[in-house]
């Protein structure tokens, strides 16, 4: 072999938690070791979390893989000439011909686990800032339409059409407007935005710069959560380097227009997950969620006009600019348009990043990419949506992966996490943890969730252990309380923490000593 | 319970004179306090409200909304353990158990012997390699209590 080769090790934090660190010391130590001229790159996460850490080399056929690599195999993947792509029990192959990979539709994660994430070079090289280019050619309102052409729907979970959301700050009157990106990811199963922000940060950086360039907005906040350390070294190092090449500033690519971007660490609250407690949290106060209307796109983060979008919808901004708003409704079913990056987590062999236009299945997603349960055992529940989400039985898996579909069967495909468990799970437990959740997480403004969650643990404990008509009796009540929930809760954390509890005591009642006949 | 009432002043004033003009100053200024400080001492509380000129209650009011906020100083070594769903659907619980057992201490708790804090968290957004802990602030996946016990045998619990 001659001249210098390229090895890729995923600096994404689910690889290092895996071991990535060790095994790219290893390599570097093993190549010194041999007198072999290698260049580690750290790349982001491919998302076949399962072959974690998955390490890369480029070869005249393209770029091989191997995987799950540990400290301990770096010397025998030498052995085997890694390096040519040599065969080695842990080798994959070419990475992009790995069935996993190859069937997704990659638009928002296009770049993600092939570039380094925090050069602008490699960013640039691969089709990054054409869309703020084409976007800086037109005028607001024309950026506004190629965003609702494309019929995208806010992906933090309300599905909101964003483009709708854009066009009422474009029109509302203010000395100062804001982009803000919801980057508190909390719900659990999900971690699409987290691989986005530490794999890809620049394509966030630019949808967000040419969301502030449609409404005229020329400063932006991300709001990201403190439990996502990697990703704010990501973000912090992109920008600065955005900043660096005028991608970011007082005046972007010469156009004359603002827009300057800070990362805002959050302080552990799920509740500011919810877009209007997250501009509390950014304005520095508790993080209690606000009366609507006004709208934030009227009245938003310091009472000025706001656009507020998750991480995925404003990186998926770019590739629909690029492209076309009409190129990305072609993909999708009904009014979901466009892909999703799913996550797929929980109980399942081949746990991942599986991003696909709507409308794949369910079953597909955890039989034909997961692989079913890790544990070998039968897939008996599964969390779509976060923990806010139903837990839905085996029998509804032939759902396609749509937001009107799932809720029409009571469901909530929210930000695309998908949690399988296996014939182990207790959804009594489970439906008793959602209301517990709701209590430690609710910011107390209003007194169905406050007060609701706390009692709902205790109805559900009660409908344990008691018997016949007392058990029933106690049953009805918390069909009860989580209509007054879901009903009265001023926003999503009261009124959906009922998903998870009415779907476990509809699909699931023996767990709760219920008798499983359908009720009358 | 013995509240430690030592805290560097001169760190939380630097600190809030810093950052006071930023906007939205309050929930940046108590960020950094705990993250240089590693808690956000009760007793600074009348200077934080003396700077941003606001009240003693409001800026309470901030500090005990957000489960970040320590109000002691933690052990040595924190460690955060994943309770959310993806977790709980790969043995998180029995795992919760093991360490809880292990350092004989419950979450919002630390050691006699200051060496351990031990905390709950909600999701560390590695849900494809659970269960998942963070251990002075480096993510575990896959997380198995014989891999644990590893992870904290260098740490020493006699620090």
């Amino acid at each position: 072999m001659t001249g210098e080769r390229t090895i890729y090790v995923p600096r994404d934090s689910g690889a290092l938690s895996m071991g990535a660190e060790a095994v790219a010391a290893a390599l570097s130590a093993e190549a010194r070791r041999r007198g072999l001229a290698v260049t580690i790159k750290r790349n982001g996460s491919r998302g076949l979390y399962w072959l974690e850490p998955m390490i890369e080399v480029e070869t005249a056929r393209g770029r091989v893989a191997y995987g799950p690599v540990t400290a301990a195999d770096v010397a025998s993947l030498f052995d085997a000439n890694f390096l040519d792509g040599g065969e080695h029990r842990l080798g994959l192959g070419i990475t992009e011909e790995i069935p996993y990979l190859k069937q997704q539709e990659r638009l928002t994660f296009a770049r993600v686990g092939i570039t380094e994430p925090v050069s602008i070079e490699d960013y640039i090289d691969h089709g990054g800032y054409r869309a703020l280019a084409r976007a800086l050619d037109m005028d607001g309102a024309q950026i506004v339409e190629e965003v609702t052409l494309s019929g995208l729907r806010g992906r933090g979970g309300a599905a909101f059409p964003a483009g709708i959301k854009w066009r009422t700050t474009l029109q509302a009157a203010g000395d100062q407007k804001y982009v803000v990106c919801n980057a508190d990811e909390g719900d659990s199963g999900t971690f699409s935005d987290r691989m986005i922000m530490e794999g890809d940060p620049f394509v966030l950086i630019e949808g967000m710069t040419i969301a502030g360039i449609a409404v005229g907005a020329t400063e932006g906040y991300i709001y990201l959560r403190s439990e996502y350390p990697h990703a704010l070294i990501t973000l912090r190092e992109a920008i600065t380097a955005a900043e660096r090449r005028n991608y970011l500033g007082d005046n972007v690519c010469g156009s004359g227009k603002a827009f300057k971007l800070v990362v805002r660490v959050g302080a552990g609250a799920y509740i500011c997950g919810e877009e209007t407690a997250m501009l509390e949290s950014l304005e520095g106060k508790r993080g209690m969620v606000r009366f609507k209307p006004p709208l934030p796109a009227i009245a938003g983060l310091f009472g000025k006009p706001t656009v507020v979008n998750n991480v995925i919808t404003l990186a998926s901004v770019p590739v629909i600019l690029e492209k076309g708003g009409a190129f990305y409704k072609n993909y999708g079913m009904g009014r979901s348009l466009g892909t999703l990056p799913i996550q797929l987590a929980g109980n399942v062999k081949r746990p991942g990043l599986i991003e696909k236009a709507f409308g794949v299945t369910l079953r597909e997603i955890i039989y034909e990419y997961g692989g079913g349960t890790a544990s070998g055992r039968p897939v008996r529940a599964v969390q779509v949506g976060g923990p806010l989400g139903a837990y839905l039985p085996e029998s509804a898996l032939d759902l396609p992966v749509d937001y009107e579909a799932i809720a029409a069967k009571g469901g909530l495909l929210g930000h695309g996490g998908i949690v399988v468990f296996d014939d182990t799970v207790d959804l009594a437990k489970q439906a008793r943890w959602a209301m517990e959740f709701c209590a430690l997480e609710s910011c107390g403004k209003c007194t169905p969730c406050r007060i609701g969650s706390t009692r709902g643990m205790e109805v559900v404990d009660r409908i344990l252990t008691t018997r016949d008509h007392e058990k029933t009796a106690n049953a009805e009540l918390l069909r009860e309380l989580c209509d007054t929930m879901t009903a009265g809760s001023l926003c999503a954390l009261g009124g959906l923490t009922p998903m998870p509890v009415i779907s476990a005591l509809r699909d699931f009642p023996e767990d709760f000593g219920l008798p499983t006949a359908p009720r009358p | 319970m013995n509240r430690e009432t030592h805290w560097d002043r001169a760190a939380v004033e630097s600190i809030a004179h810093g950052l006071r003009h930023e906007p939205g100053a309050l929930t940046v200024i108590l960020r950094r306090i705990q993250d240089q400080l590693g808690w956000v001492p009760p007793d600074c509380v009348p200077l934080l409200a003396a700077i941003l000129n606001l009240s003693r209650a409001e800026v309470h009011g901030v500090v005990s909304f957000y489960h970040d906020f320590r109000h002691e100083p933690p052990g040595r070594n924190v460690i955060k353990v994943c309770r959310a769903e993806s977790c709980q659907a790969m043995g998180g619980v029995a795992l919760e158990g093991h360490i809880k057992r292990r350092l004989g201490i419950d979450f919002g708790e630390t050691t006699l012997d200051r060496s351990f804090t031990l905390e709950a968290v909600y999701c560390l957004g590695n849900c494809a390699c659970s269960p998942a802990a963070m251990i002075d602030g480096e993510l575990f996946g896959r997380l198995s209590p014989a891999r644990f016990d590893d992870a904290i045998a260098h740490l020493g619990k006699e620090g």
